[in-house]
């Protein structure tokens, strides 16, 4: 029975099983092994790492809207060194594949943390966060131009010989366009999409409900769009795809495979349901026994257009 | 802490507006100390968050929340049957600490603020003193379930004095000066505001339980966070840290 192969690659990335936990909603990973154990899951994504401390944005950070919630963090994180030192011994422990999401200000900021953090070994790969909607220098201002995801791309490309994954902002209407950028400047993978743009007003007051004016929209309100954008990507550029946006269940993983991802990553989901990925992992293969399918990867693309 | 399924075992009106929910979650109610509080998955899909609730009372398997229907949240529990299940995480967070010295609690609570106070009123030594001041909009939003010694104030002059629950304890001054006094409190932020200066001022011990949107409730979304006294660069997470800060820790 559990003859069905849930390994994927994503270029020289191999992971046991495509569920991965997406940066932003998982911490550290201490909090949520509490739940589950993380060395059953493909990967956990980091929380945001910059080269120094962030203190993050004012609250109210957070609010939850229909299907969904905005956040609005500001990046708040411990910096490179205490991540290291204070971080990393855990993810050692429980023997999870780590990938480090890596927060700038500046392309020099980028490189400058994948050079520091890339001689730790328990970190297995980069993803690149160029389309952080919440802060003022960096984030949406580089995930809206393709020359300086371009750039970023080739200059931590030459800084490290792990694996490379550039988390894209739908918050432009040619995605593809910058997924085909990080394929040619030798990005390993795309994860897709980071949150949209969004605010909400308390109607009494006339005032945003998020002190930031504006937030990341996220949870299940934003997976049409997080689908439709990874289908564009797999019709037009080949690159591996890390599928994000509003996944709740297995059968939305399993949609996102067939639009095609490799790979996916849960998010939102887990505050509410921190063992999800678990969940979603037995959901898959239940999937794949009624289906037939005994090599999970081949689902990846297989839409009928 | 963790998840657990909890079977609700009666869902009773205290008030108007004032339910409290007896659920059978033993693993948490051997596990949770005052001022805690649970993380309620009220839904499968909408909303789509879980609720924070104060826990209200606990023994060895049952764990009592307070609550008032405000929203679609409340409301789903206020449907809820003797037999349903309902998916409760926790316990979570920081709550008072009780030790230390003092020989009279004074616990302040404006509107459903009071939730967690029977279970606190419960733990406080048979030793000590307590003084119980209550504010609320109108008698509909006053509930003495579970607590002591009650002095009432509204905004309208319904139960108790006209007033908020400030201007009831500078009234009530003489119950508790001179005495070795250690101050309680859960309620909405202008109302901690008020008494953070209050008890500043008269340099009172005083513990503060804060409410801040959260996401998760375990310290991962980063949602809920409060400007700290003590780490200026630095937040503090309301669920992780809190929700009950010392007065003096936090700006509010």
């Amino acid at each position: 029975m559990s003859a069905i192969d849930l390994s994927v690659e994503l270029g020289n990335l191999k992971l046991k099983n495509p569920v991965m936990l997406a940066s932003g909603t998982c911490g550290y990973g201490n909090e949520i092994n509490q739940f589950m154990d993380l060395s059953k899951i493909g990967a956990i994504v980091t929380k945001s790492v910059s080269l120094k401390p962030r203190k993050g944005n004012p609250p109210t950070r957070i609010h939850e809207t229909a299907a969904g919630m905005l956040n609005a963090i500001g990046l708040q994180n411990v910096g490179v060194e205490a991540f290291l030192k204070d971080k990393i011994p855990f993810l050692k422990e429980v023997n999870c594949t780590v990938i480090c999401n890596i927060a700038a200000s500046s392309i020099e900021e980028y490189v400058e943390c994948v050079k520091i953090l890339d001689p730790e070994d328990a970190i297995h790969g980069f993803e690149i966060n160029v389309s952080c909607p919440n802060v003022k220098e960096g984030g949406l201002a580089f995930g809206s131009d393709i020359n300086a995801v371009r750039k970023i791309t080739a200059e931590t490309r030459a800084v490290t010989n792990k694996p490379l994954i550039i988390k894209l902002s739908p918050n432009n209407s040619t995605i593809a366009d910058y997924a085909q950028a990080v394929k040619d400047e030798g990005g390993d993978a795309v994860s897709a999409i980071n949150t949209l743009v969004g605010t909400a007003f308390n109607i009494w007051s006339k005032k945003p409900v998020i002190k930031n004016i504006t937030g990341g929209l996220s949870g299940p309100a934003i997976k049409p769009v997080a689908l439709a954008k990874v289908l564009e990507i797999s019709r037009n550029v080949d690159i591996p795809i890390i599928g994000i946006g509003g996944i709740s269940n297995w059968e939305d993983a399993i949609e996102f495979m067939i639009a095609g991802s490799k790979a996916f990553q849960l998010g939102t989901i887990n505050f509410v349901d921190p063992a999800a990925g678990l969940e979603v992992i037995e959901g898959m293969k239940s999937y794949c026994e009624k289906m037939n399918v005994t090599k999970l990867s081949d689902l990846t693309g297989s839409y009928e257009l | 802490m963790i998840t657990e399924d909890a079977i609700v075992e009666s869902l009773e009106q205290l008030e108007k507006n004032i339910y409290l929910l007896k659920v059978k979650s033993p693993l948490i109610a051997k596990d949770c100390y005052p001022g805690q509080f649970c993380n309620i998955k009220v839904s499968d899909t909408n909303p789509l968050l879980r609720r924070p609730f104060s826990i209200c009372d606990a023994d060895e398997d049952y764990l009592w929340f307070m609550f008032e229907i405000i929203g679609e949240g409340t409301g789903i529990l206020s449907r809820l049957k003797k037999g349903d299940k309902l998916d409760v995480l926790g316990p979570l967070g920081t709550g008072f600490d009780l030790d230390g010295d003092f020989d009279t609690a004074v616990i302040i609570g404006g509107g459903l603020g009071i939730a967690p106070f029977p279970f606190l009123t419960a733990h406080i030594p048979d030793e000590k003193e307590i003084i119980t001041f209550l504010g609320g909009r109108t008698k509909d939003h006053v509930t003495t379930y579970g607590l002591e010694n009650i002095y009432i104030a509204t905004d309208d002059g319904s139960d108790g004095i006209k007033g908020n629950v400030i201007d009831l304890i500078k009234k009530n001054e003489s119950l508790f000066e001179g005495k070795k006094v250690r101050m309680f409190s859960c309620g909405p932020n202008p109302m901690l505001k008020a008494l953070k200066e209050y008890a500043l001022e008269k340099d009172i011990d005083c513990q503060l339980s804060t409410e801040c949107a959260m996401a998760c409730g375990f310290g991962i979304c980063m949602g809920c966070v409060t400007e700290s006294e003590e780490t200026p660069d630095k937040y503090k997470l309301v669920c992780v840290d809190g929700p009950v800060f010392d007065a003096r820790d936090i700006k509010l």
